[in-house]
């Protein structure tokens, strides 16, 4: 289980160009990209996931390359079956909590029917004990529980990678503590790589079991924290 | 109310209704071509695509006739196939739906554009090819704005005078339409007859109105933040 990236992307920002020059391997299940914001770890994301395309690099994941300027190959974002959490988790609005959670699960020119819900799809609103809430629409529902809608929604198609982008920012600070537990004790049932971005030090603690600290586009430091504390 | 009433009427509510179908078609299309492609030359098709609506619908239908007509490079080659639109009710209906086209093309594009791309970008993840991104995403949660242009659309095809007249005539029962009624009823003296399609014209466009004002106003937010 490993994850290798080598990646080269140059953006026109508003003072100056942006480089991102980002460069990691990790075999770890849970690894936490850390830094500011508008570091880049962001982008690095986006980039794993096929929602941008970098100008040059390499991308390998679990052997298979996603992405190879060299062999001029690039995987479309749909194929990688990758799990995304959305900082703002980027729940469908106009599709009920059921139909969100059943989304990936079929990828035809047809939304999910709101009554019959395949299998999969009831199993993970179960897990997140979400059953109550199918009919629901995301904006009726609290911001902790549209955060399991959206875990469950990456989840339910069965992913090879989990990429989950700021997870907790939007939360306060006594569900984050939470939802951490929650993720931990969810991420060791899966058996499923993790990469997550933060900026805020208590994710890094409480998740990280392999630290890369991003600054300017570049990766600076790949500290190891002992398995010990986990 | 005397046949010559209903005639009219109907011809307008079915020419009105070709060129929405046509216009939800054409406009949409071209509103999310031009919504995903930004570039120089996309906004000059879109001040292309908005020019019905500035100039005079006298202009349009000048036009219309240059290129349709029996002389015209298109309409020679229409009628190499025994089609002549001008005179009949489908010339009415190709003036129709160019006078209301920029109607469905602006709503539209003003709708697509404000579907978060976060959703897309969030469906292509989850294993979704480009035309089911659309249809299960960008089209839904554009339609409102849709289909408010549709009904403004609907509203100005039944009201087209100008261009109509000049393509499709004033041939009462074939291409007489509504507004093409109200002025011959006063070019002739009618003036009840005149009085009385006007009444109609009036309330089938403030039905239209009203119902786009309440599909417009919504009740469900489109986003959570």
């Amino acid at each position: 289980m490993a994850i290798d990236v080598d990646i080269r992307r140059t953006l026109a920002g508003p003072h100056r160009p942006f480089s991102l020059d980002v460069r990691f391997r990790s075999e770890r299940a849970r690894i936490v990209l850390y830094g500011p914001s508008g570091s880049g770890k962001s982008l690095t994301l986006r980039a794993i996931a096929g929602l941008v395309t970098p100008d040059q690099g390499r991308i390998v994941v679990h052997g298979q390359t996603w992405f190879d300027t060299e062999q001029r190959l690039c995987r479309p974002a749909p194929a990688r079956r990758v799990g995304y959490l959305f900082q703002d988790y980027a729940l469908f609005p106009h599709l009920t909590v059921g139909q969100n959670v059943a989304f990936g699960l079929g990828t035809g020119w047809r939304n999910p029917s709101r009554r019959r819900l395949p299998e999969a799809a009831r199993y993970w609103l179960a897990a997140f004990e979400l059953d109550g809430l199918t009919d629901c629409y995301p904006w009726q529902i609290s911001g902790g529980q549209q955060q399991r809608v959206a875990l469950a929604r990456a989840l339910a198609p069965d992913p090879q990678l989990l990429l989950l982008d700021e997870p907790f920012a939007a939360l306060d600070p006594p569900l984050r503590a939470r939802m951490r537990e929650h993720l931990l004790a969810l991420h060791s049932r899966l058996g499923l790589q993790m990469l997550m971005i933060t900026h805020d030090p208590s994710d890094v603690e409480a998740l990280g079991e392999e630290v890369l600290e991003i600054r300017d586009g570049r990766i600076h430091t790949a500290a190891q924290v002992p398995a010990i504390r986990d | 109310m005397s046949p010559d009433i209903w005639q009219p009427l109907l011809l307008s509510l079915k020419v009105a209704l070709w060129a929405t179908g046509l216009n939800l078609l054409l406009g949409v299309a071209s509103a999310f071509a031009l919504s995903r492609w930004r570039s120089r030359l996309g906004n000059l098709l879109d001040a292309v695509f908005t020019l019905p609506l500035v100039l005079p619908p006298t202009v349009l239908g000048y036009y219309l006739l240059v290129l349709l007509g029996r002389r015209g490079a298109f309409g020679a080659w229409l009628e190499h196939w025994g089609i002549n639109p001008v005179f009949t009710w489908q010339g009415a209906v190709i003036a129709s739906t160019l006078a209301a086209f920029p109607l469905v093309h602006k709503a539209a594009r003003a709708a697509f554009e404000n579907v978060d791309a976060q959703l897309q970008s969030a469906a292509r993840v989850l294993g979704l090819s480009h035309p089911a991104v659309f249809f299960r995403v960008s089209l839904p949660l554009a339609s409102r704005g849709i289909v408010a242009g549709a009904l403004l659309a609907f509203a100005r095809a039944l009201g087209e005078f100008g261009a109509t007249l000049m393509i499709a005539g004033n041939l009462p029962g074939r291409t007489q339409t509504l507004s093409v009624a109200i002025y011959s009823a006063i070019e002739a003296g009618d003036e009840a007859g005149a009085a009385t399609l006007v009444v109609v014209a009036s309330l089938t466009c403030i039905a239209v109105l009203l119902l786009a004002g309440r599909l417009t106003r919504g009740h469900a937010p489109q986003r959570v933040a």
